[in-house]
Parts: C-alpha cells; sequence; structure tokens
C-alpha cells in the first residue's frame, strides 16, 4: 500500500530548537555588472505641437520641461497649448474628418495603420529607450511590453478596418466624426495606441493631450505619422498639464470623449459634459483584489502577485494592490514573498537587469510616501527589502503591509506606487465579499488549483477583468476597462471598436 | 477510508508538498534569460560554470584511454594563463572508475563520480543495483549518481521509490550520492516536485538531486531545474537540510550555463553558488566556457578547434 511519506525521516535532521530558522542568503556573492541599454533616443532639444500633420510652435510660445525621473535631468522642452492652439487641432481634425479621412473606405485606412505599426516596430529599441527616459519605467518593460504591444494595437486595429460590416452582426456602422482623447503617464506610448488605433481604424480623426510629464514618445510617434504619410489633421497632439486637458475634454467640437486617468479627475470630466450629446468612456482608477486561495500552486503565486503589483513601479490602474490570502497559507506565501522581493532590482532603468525603475514624478513620490506613512500609522506590518537606492531621482522601494484591514487607507486608497496591502479571509464568499468592497472595480486575480472555482469567483466578482491563475496579462483582441468608480466603455477587442463608432 | 489507487497516492502527495502551475513556472525562468551579464560578471559566471561542470562520457564506446583524457581535460581543462579551474568532477560508467581513479591519482581535487544503479534505466534487481554501486566505490567513485524507479513512483509506490534510494545511501557508504529523477519520464512538474521531495527526505545533507540522466529526449531545461531549486529551497527552509542539485543533459553553452546560474542565484541564494551545491552534467559545456572566456580576455572569438570541440574528442 503506498504510504503517506511523512514516517520517511530517518536522516532528516529537523530544525532544532534554540537554533536560528534556516534562512536563505539572497546577496551579492556574484553581483551583476551595469548593463545600460545603449540604443539612441534621438531626442529633440525641443517638441512642438502637432498639429495638421506638421509640427507647429505654440501661439502664446510657452514650453515647459520634460525631466528623467531616474536623475531629475532635463530631457527636452514641450510646447505648452493654449486655448486657441486646442482651437486649431480641433479645427484641423475636423477638416480631415470631412476632408480625408471620414470618406477613406476602411482598406485605405487599414494601410496607414499597418505602415505606422510597421514603422514602430522598425524603430522599437529607439521607442523603448526614450520611453523609460521620459517615463522611468525598467528598460525591459518597455522594451518587452510598451513598444511591442503599442504596435500591436495597431496591427489589430488594422485588421479590422477593412472587415467594419462585421463588427455588429445586421448592423452597420459609421465613424463618430472627431474626438478628444486625454492619456495618463503610466504607459505613455501604449496608452496612445489603445486610443488612437481604434479610433483611427473606425474613421475617426483625434485631438490627443499626453500627460504633461511623458509626452515625448506621443511626439515621436507623430513623427511616424509623417513618415507613413497619414493625411494631415487625422491625429494631433497637444500637450500640457490638466488645463490643455480641460479644454480638450470641454471643447464644443468631439462627438466623443476619452479619458484614462484617475478617478477624481474623471469624475471633474464627467461633471463638465453633463448635459452635452457627446459619447464618453472612462478608464479610471483600480484597487484591484488578486485572491490567492489555500489550493493555489504557491511560488507561481508569488510571482503573479509580484507581476501583478511591481510591473511598471505600480504604476497600473490594474495593479493587483489588494492581495487577499486564505489564512491557511497566510504565512507561507507572506514568508515566500519576501524571499522573491529580495532579489528584485531596483535602479537605474536603463540598465537592463533593473526590475523596478523610477517613480514617475517627485508628485507622485510625495503620494506615495504619504500613503504609506498613513499605512504604517494605521499599524499595518511594513516590509522593505534592504536594496540601495540611487542617489538621485525618484525611487521608492518595493514595500508590502500585512496585517492590513479592510478599513485601512491603504487597503481602499488606490496608491499607484509599488506598495502591496495583505488582507487575509477565511471562505470563498469572504474572499468576494472583501474583493467587492470597493468603490473600485477594474481587475482582480484568482488563484487556485480548482477549474470550477475559478469560473464562479468570475462570475461574482465586480471586476472588468478576472485573472485566473496569472496577472496584468493584455492583448489588443481582449477588452480592457471598468465597473463602478473604474469608469465605463472598454477598450481593444470588439467591444472596444464599438464605443468609437454608431449603429446606423 | 483512504482510496489506495496509484492516483489517489499521488494526489494525497500533490496536497502535501504543494501543486506547481507550469506556465507560471515557464513564465519566471523567461525572466532569467533576460538578465544581462556583463564584464566582471560574466568572468566570475563562466569560471564559476567551470569549477561546477562533472565532466561525462557515458558511452558504450568508452576506453580507458577516453576516460584518461577526460581526466587531463578535467585536471587542466586550458592554458593555465586563463585560470580556468579545474571542473568539479568526472562522470563515467562504473567500469571506467578504476581507469579514471589511475588516469587522476589519488591527491586531487577532481572528484570521480559514476553512474551506476543500472543506468539510465534502472531496470534490474535491488540487489544487482546495490552491488554495482558497492563495486564503483570499492573502484574509488567518490560520487555515485543513481536513477529513481520512475516505474515505482508513477504506480504510486512510494514507500518501494524511497526504500530503494535509502538502500542505495547505505550501499555508497562515504560516497556523496546524486539521485536521478529522469523528468522526461516524470513529464509534469508536479511529479517533479513530488519527486523530489521523496528523494530528499530519504538522501543526507549535501546530496545531490539531478534532473535526468542525458538518455532521453528532454533533459534538463530552466524550467525543471527551477522546479528543482524551489523543492531545494522549501525543503530547506522547513528542515534546516541542504540539499545540492545538479541539471543534466542539453547545457551546451555558456550562455545557457550562465542562465541557469541566474536561476540558483535568485531562488537559492549564495550558499548554493559553488560545486559543493550546485553541478553541470555536461560534456561539450566546459569547451564553451573555455572558449568565452579567452573571448572575454582577447576580445575576439577563437576558432573551434583551439578547444576540442566536439565532445567526442578531449
Amino acid at each position: 500500500m503506498p504510504t503517506l511519506t511523512a514516517s520517511k525521516k530517518s536522516n532528516r535532521s529537523a530544525v532544532r530548537a534554540g537554533r536560528p530558522a534556516p534562512e536563505l542568503i539572497l546577496g551579492d556573492l556574484w553581483e551583476f555588472d551595469p548593463a545600460p541599454e545603449s540604443a539612441d533616443p534621438k531626442l529633440k532639444a525641443r517638441y512642438e505641437l502637432f498639429i495638421d500633420g506638421k509640427f507647429v510652435a505654440p501661439k502664446g510660445g510657452r514650453y515647459f520641461d520634460s525631466i528623467n525621473p531616474a536623475n531629475e535631468q532635463k530631457l527636452a522642452e514641450i510646447a505648452l497649448a493654449g486655448p486657441a492652439d486646442v482651437d486649431a487641432a480641433y479645427a484641423a481634425a475636423q477638416r480631415a474628418y470631412d476632408g480625408v479621412w471620414g470618406k477613406l473606405p476602411g482598406r485605405e485606412r487599414a494601410k496607414y495603420l499597418y505602415r505606422i505599426a510597421r514603422l514602430l516596430q522598425d524603430r522599437a529599441r529607439e521607442f523603448a529607450v526614450a520611453e523609460t527616459l521620459d517615463g522611468g519605467k525598467p528598460i525591459k518593460e518597455s522594451r518587452d511590453f510598451d513598444v511591442p504591444m503599442a504596435a500591436a494595437h495597431f496591427f489589430y486595429h488594422a485588421g479590422w478596418a477593412d472587415k467594419l460590416d462585421y463588427v455588429a452582426p445586421g448592423r452597420k456602422v459609421a465613424p463618430l466624426g472627431v474626438v478628444g482623447q486625454v492619456i495618463p503617464w503610466n504607459f505613455p506610448l501604449l496608452m496612445c495606441a489603445w486610443k488612437l488605433a481604434p479610433a483611427l481604424a473606425m474613421g475617426n480623426t483625434v485631438v490627443l493631450k499626453p500627460a504633461e510629464t511623458t509626452s515625448i514618445t506621443a511626439l515621436k510617434l507623430a513623427e511616424i505619422f509623417q513618415d507613413a504619410g497619414l493625411p494631415p489633421g487625422v491625429v494631433n497632439f497637444v500637450t500640457g498639464a490638466g488645463e490643455v486637458g480641460a479644454a480638450v475634454m470641454n471643447h464644443p467640437t468631439p462627438a466623443k470623449i476619452a479619458f484614462t486617468g484617475s478617478t477624481e479627475v474623471g469624475k471633474i470630466i464627467m461633471r463638465g459634459l453633463a448635459g452635452t450629446d457627446k459619447k464618453m468612456t472612462m478608464e479610471l482608477g483600480g484597487k484591484a483584489a488578486n485572491i490567492v486561495f489555500d489550493d493555489a500552486p504557491i511560488d507561481q503565486a508569488v510571482e503573479g502577485i509580484v507581476n501583478g503589483i511591481f510591473f511598471n513601479q505600480g504604476h497600473v490602474c490594474c495593479a493587483g494592490s489588494r492581495l487577499l490570502v486564505q489564512e491557511s497559507v497566510a504565512a507561507k506565501v507572506l514568508a515566500k514573498l519576501k524571499n522573491r522581493i529580495r532579489t528584485l532590482r531596483v535602479g537605474d532603468p536603463m540598465d537592463k537587469n533593473t526590475d523596478i525603475g523610477a517613480i514617475n514624478s517627485r508628485e507622485q513620490l510625495d503620494k506615495i510616501t504619504r500613503l504609506v506613512a498613513a499605512g504604517v500609522k494605521e499599524g499595518g506590518e511594513m516590509f522593505q527589502p534592504a536594496c540601495k537606492l540611487p542617489a538621485k531621482g525618484f525611487y521608492f522601494r518595493p514595500t508590502i503591509f500585512s496585517g492590513v484591514s479592510m478599513s485601512s487607507r491603504v487597503a481602499r486608497e488606490e496608491i499607484f506606487g509599488p506598495v502591496l496591502s495583505i488582507l487575509t479571509f477565511r471562505t470563498v464568499d469572504e474572499a468576494i465579499e472583501k474583493a467587492n468592497n470597493t468603490a473600485y472595480g477594474l481587475s482582480a486575480g484568482v488563484w487556485t488549483d480548482k477549474g470550477s472555482r475559478i469560473l464562479k469567483m468570475s462570475t461574482e466578482l465586480k471586476a472588468g477583468v478576472v485573472w485566473a491563475n496569472t496577472y496584468n496579462k493584455f492583448d489588443p483582441t481582449s477588452p480592457f476597462g471598468g465597473y463602478k468608480e473604474s469608469g465605463f466603455g472598454r477598450e481593444g477587442g470588439r467591444q472596444g471598436l464599438l464605443d468609437y463608432c454608431k449603429l446606423v | 477510508m483512504l482510496a489506495r489507487s496509484p492516483q489517489a497516492a499521488l494526489q494525497r502527495l500533490f496536497d502535501e508538498v504543494g501543486s506547481v502551475d507550469q506556465i507560471g513556472v515557464d513564465e519566471r525562468v523567461a525572466k532569467y534569460g533576460t538578465r544581462s551579464i556583463k564584464k566582471a560578471s560574466k568572468i566570475q559566471g563562466l569560471k564559476l560554470a567551470a569549477s561546477m561542470v562533472d565532466l561525462t562520457t557515458l558511452e558504450g564506446k568508452d576506453t580507458p584511454g577516453k576516460v584518461a583524457s577526460l581526466c587531463q581535460k578535467a585536471l587542466a581543462p586550458h592554458d593555465p594563463e586563463l585560470g580556468v579551474p579545474q571542473v568539479a568532477a568526472v562522470c563515467v560508467y562504473p567500469a571506467m572508475v578504476k581507469h579514471a581513479r589511475r588516469a587522476l591519482g589519488r591527491d586531487t581535487a577532481v572528484r570521480i563520480a559514476s553512474v551506476a544503479t543500472a543506468f539510465p534505466s534502472g531496470q534490474v534487481p535491488l540487489k544487482t543495483r546495490l552491488a554495482e554501486v558497492k563495486a564503483a566505490v570499492a573502484d574509488g567513485a567518490d560520487e555515485i549518481d543513481m536513477v529513481i524507479n520512475r516505474g515505482a513512483f508513477l504506480a504510486g509506490e512510494f514507500s518501494e521509490m524511497q526504500d530503494e534510494i535509502a538502500a542505495v545511501v547505505q550501499a555508497c557508504g562515504d560516497a556523496t550520492l546524486k539521485v536521478i529523477l529522469e523528468v522526461s519520464e516524470l513529464e509534469t512538474y508536479d511529479n517533479i516536485r513530488a519527486a523530489s521531495f521523496l528523494a530528499m527526505r530519504v538522501i543526507r545533507p549535501g546530496d545531490f538531486i539531478k534532473t535526468s540522466t542525458g538518455k532521453t529526449s528532454l533533459n534538463a531545461t530552466l524550467g525543471n531545474n527551477q522546479v528543482m531549486l524551489e523543492a531545494i529551497r522549501d525543503f530547506y527552509l522547513a528542515t534546516g537540510v541542504a540539499i545540492a542539485m545538479k541539471p543534466a543533459g542539453g547545457i551546451r553553452t555558456a550562455k545557457q550555463a550562465l542562465t541557469f546560474l541566474v536561476a540558483v542565484k535568485e531562488t537559492l541564494g549564495d550558499a548554493w553558488l559553488n560545486n559543493r551545491r550546485y553541478r553541470f552534467g555536461a560534456s561539450s559545456l566546459l569547451n564553451d566556457l573555455v572558449r568565452q572566456l579567452e573571448k572575454e580576455k582577447t576580445g575576439a572569438y577563437q576558432a573551434p578547434y583551439y578547444f576540442s570541440e566536439a565532445a567526442e574528442s578531449y
């Protein structure tokens, strides 16, 4: 008879009482030398607005600095758009829609989109370096995720452009007209692609405002639009901070507004647009629950937890920032998680071995610092690895809080940084209740060996995306969007396209 | 009452040691490949890898002459100026142990490992396998690489499998034991993790678990290496017993070896970055390590024939 093996202990010297518990030495016996990425980002000293197919100086003549958050050095000057520039951009977009783009057959629009995607692939390394310099994310993420995924979105939507007769069975679709878009600083190029590709494929024209700290890759993308021969005015970029965003959102021209950013700003925009007939999609904040059951493959779950919260320094709206772990395995998960975090490499984003780069801005670093201080004050048990941080630049150690309660600020507010809050649960129902007990509902993760439980959780969790035994997986074919205060509308897939058309 | 089928036995074992998600493991190990090892850290890694090699010849046509030249290579892998360390061990069939001992002498740091227990299948009576182990040790083997009874494992007869390993431990005497799981025949990561635990519970601190014989279609991969490293880590943290690890077969290039070492560094840490705790079972790997070290020194790649490239000729 097969026996359970607990009796086979003849040679096993169990840990003796009084001796220190065995620990791993995750040290620097074999330390990696710096491995900086050396490709030329081909930055200009000054970036103008991109309106009507040309780079034009802002009418107000004002510029602001874009800095590298890894060392606080200035990278380039960016034009500051004023109301007159926004007017000009919308006028160009309207002309392009009426004159060319709105009438162009889908298969012709597809050619431009394919060309843009291919040109982006050709210049992938240059864009990856520019993205990392401007935003602070590790080069391996911009190289392996942001840039290839941005190209994939153009490819995917290029494929749709000549098949729009089939996107809504039994119905015909038509473009909306001019669209106004505002995107955040966490995935500057990728968000650009998410917003532009479906809009253009459907036949709309666009005025887009990138985030003020990360405008460079959008303006480099404008160079690609010129190279691709995209008709003037189809895409227009206006740069600047919140007031420029407000001008883009509140302008009378656009038929639709698309916004990705914080819930706070999303609410302001929606208030401004109340009573107008403009369509809206909002992709806002999140405080996702990543739920680990006791039968989960623990090491892979730990990897998923790390990927869920420390990807892009936690500057991810769908980050798995609340870890819900079943009580029976909580100690085990926490111990493994700490060992895993000890091996994360924090530092220069341009180093190919860096896992966690720089926080995007001083302002964001201050916000994270403030919320972490609140977490400590509220009695959460904090763990940070003892890694060295560069002297200059905006950095924050990967941080986990255990023993957090549902009422704690670090469990409720979106921190948008490398900070994980760990809560425990006992039963499936309790997990669902805790996961849904939030104003947000963008994403969730479920880790279990039980297939039926995954299906149950995915129907009960009020989240736009539920990942099972993985986390932070994206694909242009898969719709992404939120419940509740995480917004409405979808991006990606057929559903995302439908948000950029009217059914006729 | 507990079900007694092999499947039920396996399921209970998985429940006890935990399950493994294949996609998650493969994703984790893909990250090791993106680590960029340059300059001094590359040289250090290459030398470390060379010191971990079990230089192997396991062929029907092995002769005393070939074993002697293999031993020579093990003692002095290249021009001394390059500073390539001696390998950890030579690995030969039991019949070749006495020839290896003659070639290496008694006063050497290079150890002699021998694949006993009816390698690679293990499909002979236990008595015969134990006799083979004792004979190899008597001829001068410092280390014994045994194969587990995969048939017993897959049939759910864990006791039988473990008792056999325990019997080989006894037969080894002072010789170090390496337990070959033959991962390609266990097929799943779940099985590999479970078998690792079964083996670790009956071997001694400093004994090894090893991926494969090199005689089947699939040998050491980053994935099965990772599953076994994690099993070793979990066992160590639970019991304080440090088990060593040896991936074998399929690791031919220096780049591969460095990637495996990154896995060791980030999973088990510094205490396993030495040849008492980690080995590579390989034949042609050493030549590529030497070639890369030469390249780091001179800045140019030498022609392959400078390094007696073929595994056939040392």
